[in-house]
């Protein structure tokens, strides 16, 4: 693999760019995989990659049936975090976040990831008590984290409507310095350059049809490339989980939703921070690009179809426009939806199943993307060592049948 | 935009007059103390998530705020029919060829 680097930058430039190497090839599929990861998006992306690097598997294929980081990868709002409430989600996410801050250099990819910091707004007094008890959870876990007056937010983002006259006043928030946003494509691709490198097969437009068993173990998967063999199985495939588990009899405590997000026209560098509000529920960071990017709810229904209601696009553009009049006449470039998994206790599933070499990584519902290294790290080594990582074994599937759920639905950002 | 017939009010109102209110026709267990974790978590957890046909409940807050069910496809968001509440659906999945 090429080292990108300023020299290479020079050196390609004296033939006008025309040389580089491809970022990652596209193999034939082999007959038989030490793993094979069903899902191309950046979960399943660094599960391989940490596989291969850290657990010394490197015969793994990863099949995505459409493109590499086409799925939900592509189609959420960037931002990283791990202000959660409860120690195993906290732990989770700051392993996650601990991963993030030394991933460019790692990767040698450019992941544009920004430490701006995010604000969680605070509009009434029980917000406040909960902003106050989150941090207080974070801190006494290690994770940076303190509580704002109005003042001090009204300082560091001046646009904000901070008035007493606003419908739902700010009554103060929550601040991560160490949180911000990253290149979402950048993730994936980052990933599926670094693990190709190491020699996992990148199996593009190749779809899975069905996961053939025997002796409740797994043998391999059925796709639209013939049979491929396989000792061990990982399902990372967010919102159609369902639809895999299926092809095993199995079922999941999962409900798929369309989650909604939208960019606006580029705009001056006006928000250098992420301002996130529980409270009238709406979400917004600014590119390097220059768009307001925006983040909706889930719709309350389930549903496959890649889009979400009209009203929901509504009441989130209502609540942005509250608490950023200037934002008034600014339009929409664009709106997309993606398809969450969501599980009942707003936590998500990485877990060994019953049926041997069989592995699920999912139900992440709204909070995936913040994850991808940490979730990633930790399922590759519940892969490899068919034990759940000491972070992930709080996730298991098993936690429904024995009521140790992780009731993380205030500090998910997302009401579902 | 979602266009529903209440099947109370018997008339097309738009979808934010409603909310759904997930899986229809789950039936509390009688016999809760004989149950075990697996069977309690599986009435209290476990709920249907199919790439088709869905039963699911409504609720229709801003008009006669009465439950019904829905038969819908999760997929082309098509209402195929709303029923009254212990009332059995007259689209099921098998019949579309699906599970």
């Amino acid at each position: 693999m090429q080292q990108y680097s300023g020299f290479g930058l020079l050196k390609h430039s004296l033939s006008y760019h025309e040389n580089w190497q491809r970022v990652w090839s596209n193999p034939t599929p082999k007959k038989h995989y030490d793993v094979v990861i069903i899902g191309g998006g950046g979960h399943g992306l660094a599960t391989a990659y940490y596989l291969a690097k850290e657990h010394g598997i490197t015969n793994i294929a990863v099949i995505e049936k459409g493109y590499l980081g086409g799925g939900n990868t592509a189609r959420n709002t960037t931002i990283v975090r791990s202000n959660y409430l409860w120690d195993e989600a906290s732990h989770l996410y700051e392993h996650s976040l601990k991963l993030w801050e030394g991933l460019a250099q790692e990767l040698n990819y450019n992941l544009m990831f920004s430490q701006r910091g995010v604000l969680n707004l605070g509009h009434t007094l029980q917000d406040m008590r909960d902003i106050e008890r989150r941090v207080n959870a974070n801190r006494l876990n290690g994770i940076d984290g303190e509580v704002l007056t109005t003042a001090q937010v009204q300082e560091m983002v001046p646009i904000l409507d901070c008035s007493k006259g606003a419908r739902y006043p700010v009554m103060g928030a929550s601040w991560q310095a160490r949180a911000g946003t990253a290149r979402h494509d950048a993730v994936a691709w980052g990933f599926a350059r670094a693990a190709d490198a190491l020699g996992v097969d990148l199996l593009q437009q190749t779809e899975v049809t069905g996961i053939r068993r025997k002796d409740g173990a797994v043998e391999g998967v059925e796709t639209n490339r013939g049979f491929i063999s396989a000792s061990k199985v990982a399902c990372v495939a967010a919102g159609n989980s369902s639809v895999i588990a299926k092809m095993v009899g199995m079922e999941l405590p999962l409900e798929s939703h369309p989650l909604q997000a939208m960019v606006s026209e580029p705009l001056k560098p006006i928000l250098d921070t992420v301002v996130m509000s529980n409270h009238v529920h709406g979400y917004v960071s600014q590119s390097d690009k220059g768009d307001l990017v925006i983040g909706a709810g889930i719709d309350g229904y389930t549903g496959y179809g890649q889009r979400g209601s009209f009203n929901v696009v509504e009441h989130t553009i209502a609540a942005i426009i509250e608490m950023f009049p200037i934002f008034s006449r600014v339009r929409l470039n664009r709106a997309w939806g993606g398809i969450v998994d969501t599980c009942p206790d707003a936590c998500p599933i990485i877990s060994k199943t019953h049926i041997k070499g069989l592995y699920f990584n999912c139900g992440w519902g709204t909070g995936g993307f913040k994850a991808t290294p940490g979730a990633g790290h930790v399922f590759a080594h519940t892969i490899a060592h068919d034990e759940p990582h000491p972070l992930a074994k709080p996730f298991s599937i098993d936690r429904f049948t024995s009521g140790e759920l992780i009731d993380e639905h205030g500090a998910a950002g997302v009401a579902h | 935009m979602l266009l529903i017939h209440c099947p109370y009010c018997e008339e097309m109102r738009e979808e934010e007059e409603f909310s759904p209110a997930g899986q229809a026709h789950i039936e509390r267990p009688l016999n809760p103390e004989e149950l075990s974790d697996e069977q309690w978590a599986r009435y209290l957890f476990f709920r249907k998530n199919p790439r088709g046909l869905h039963h699911e409940m409504w609720l229709h807050a801003a008009g006669c705020r009465k439950y019904f069910n829905m038969t819908r496809n999760t997929v082309t968001y098509q209402i195929m029919e709303t029923y009254k509440m212990g009332l059995k659906p007259s689209v099921t999945a098998s019949e579309e060829g699906q599970s």
